[in-house]
């Protein structure tokens, strides 16, 4: 029965496929918009994507292809890893305790909304070199989701787990460890998946202003040599690593709250 | 001394879990609002009883627990606990491990299994190594209608009576003084409410702890209680103390009995007075 409907699922998944790839075709080879017709086909982005001896100088069997995605990955997680390391933390005791919050929700409020794009120039004046500069601006995004998604969950722990846990005995740090991590995790994990996105999505934005590597890099720097199809393999190459990334996390996530699936009657789903 | 049975009797068998309250005010916001939810309370629970409290939304029943549990301050009178202050005006006790409350929405947590949340207290306050703890628990569980055999659900995956009995459970592991109980059966259909307070005398019968328990419906609280207390709408003080003399071990022939009638009958005018007071004043529960 289950394995049935996963196979649905499949085919339904190569059929949205199949039709993405279909318009992509119909709009460069039958469209009557003549500018339509510099994007490269499906087949042309995936003959030089796996051609051994790529016309522009990149495909898998390139070393350049690798080095691109492990810029960019190492950047991206490297972001990802501080803003956890200090959202994770700040959101907690915003949540926790009133005066923290009293302190950092005014600044958080006024920088948060600031896009990352404008701190590119204060982040190249400000840091020797462009690689912190780019890690820098990923980071904030990153930081802002995590904080605000980790001080959302402390907030929406019902307020009888924590009485229950100070009758029964707890201290303060029982009632971290025990209540507020634990009772937190859902919301702070939701958090780190649009973490990583807004990750991704502001370090190809710093990568095409300032760095020589990256897959972000890539894209702008083949537009201007006028390398169309590796524009196209750098962005699905983007839409993989990302996903990848994102599904770490909820496999992670998973793992770590096993109780909700088994609560949910969803165990070994 | 590892049996279940032995340790929880200690606190009742010492005489310890008189509970004395006297002459408890407490306004919320005395400086703006000035709601007086309690005025001049005094009540007296001797060790072991099963007091109940019946009052209608609003009469600040729930505040003399919250006062008594620790979560609140009283702003006048004061409450003992085995002839000790608990509460004063300057003092507002920490809520602890003596007097445990069982919530009205249930509070276990939904990220520990039943077995995790029963030790839980014993845990954190350091009192025996985690396989003791374990074992008293296993043991416990066991002993109440062989719930050892859900240790390892999550609570999520029980039903909300089950889920209750194992909080019952949770507080009781810690010998406490008193347990406090907020109306833990409010939610419940009248089949599963009754099966609980089978569950719940059997676990009094077999312990003798002091239990508050606060509820409105009236039944619940002749069927469960030694004392029935009648509190007055806001501000809340004691209307009428009733001594339930029905014998235990209480059966479902008790709820037809004729004593359980009267007892009934002198009680229920009192509450429909104050139910309709509140009513018509269109109050919501203060806290």
């Amino acid at each position: 029965m289950r394995h049935k409907l996963l196979q649905q699922r499949f085919g339904l998944m190569w059929l949205g496929y199949l039709v993405a790839i279909f318009a992509w075709y119909a709009s460069v080879k039958w469209l009557p918009i003549s500018s339509f017709q510099r994007l490269p086909d499906p087949l042309t982005v995936v003959i030089e994507w796996f051609n051994p001896d790529p016309d522009y100088g990149l495909s898998v069997f390139t070393v350049d292809y690798y080095l691109h995605i492990w810029y960019s990955t190492a950047r991206a997680t490297t972001s990802f890893l501080l803003a956890v390391m200090l959202g994770v933390p700040l959101g907690i005791m915003m949540g926790w305790r009133a005066r923290v919050h009293e302190y950092a929700s005014a600044l958080l409020s006024i920088l948060r909304p600031i896009p990352p794009l404008a701190w590119v120039p204060v982040a190249i004046l400000i840091f020797p070199g462009s690689e912190p500069a780019v890690i820098f601006v990923t980071f904030l995004v990153a930081f802002f989701a995590t904080t605000m998604n980790t001080l959302l969950g402390v907030r929406s722990i019902d307020s009888d787990y924590f009485r229950a846990a100070e009758c029964l005995g707890a201290k303060p740090a029982d009632i971290l460890r025990d209540i507020i991590i634990p009772g937190a995790l859902p919301s702070i994990f939701t958090g780190l998946q649009i973490a990583m996105g807004a990750a991704w999505f502001s370090l190809v934005a710093g990568e095409m202003i300032a760095a020589q590597y990256g897959l972000g890099f890539m894209i702008l720097e083949s537009y201007n040599l006028v390398q169309y199809p590796t524009i196209v393999i750098m962005m699905v190459t983007l839409g993989i690593v990302g996903y990848l990334s994102s599904a770490i996390i909820r496999v992670v996530g998973n793992r770590l709250m096993r109780w909700r699936e088994q609560s949910l009657g969803l165990a070994g789903a | 001394m590892t049996d279940a049975a032995q340790i929880l009797k200690t606190t009742a068998d010492s005489g310890l879990g008189h509970l004395s309250v006297q002459h408890v005010h407490k306004v919320y916001d005395p400086h703006g609002v000035h709601v007086e939810a309690l005025q001049d309370c005094s009540l007296e629970i001797p060790s072991g009883d099963f007091i109940a409290v019946v009052g209608p939304s609003g009469c600040g029943k729930s505040t003399l627990l919250n006062i008594l549990a620790g979560f609140d301050n009283l702003t006048g009178g004061r409450v003992l606990l085995d002839d000790e202050p608990l509460a004063t005006v300057d003092h507002a006790p920490r809520p602890g491990p003596d007097r445990v409350v069982v919530f009205q929405n249930g509070a276990l947590f939904p990220w520990k299994t039943v077995l995790q949340n029963v030790v839980y207290g014993l845990l954190v306050q350091k009192r025996m190594p985690e396989s003791e703890a374990n074992d008293l628990g296993m043991e416990l569980l066991a002993k109440t209608g062989g719930l050892d055999r859900i240790a390892n659900s999550f609570p999520g995956q029980l039903s909300s009576g089950m889920q209750r009995r194992v909080e019952i459970l949770r507080a009781l592991i810690n010998n406490p003084r008193i347990l406090l109980l907020d109306e833990p059966f409010r939610a419940m259909d009248t089949v599963s409410k009754t099966t609980m307070h089978r569950h719940l005398l059997d676990i009094y019968d077999q312990y003798h702890k002091t239990v508050f328990f606060i509820t409105h419906d009236l039944d619940e609280a002749i069927f469960l209680a030694d004392t029935v207390v009648v509190m007055t709408t806001r501000p809340g003080t004691i209307k009428l103390r009733l001594d339930v003399d029905l014998p235990r071990p209480r059966t479902r022939e008790t709820i037809t009995s004729h004593r359980f009638l009267e007892l009934k009958q002198q009680a229920v005018s009192a509450v429909h007075e104050e139910a309709k007071k509140a009513f018509e004043r269109g109050e919501r529960e203060l806290a």
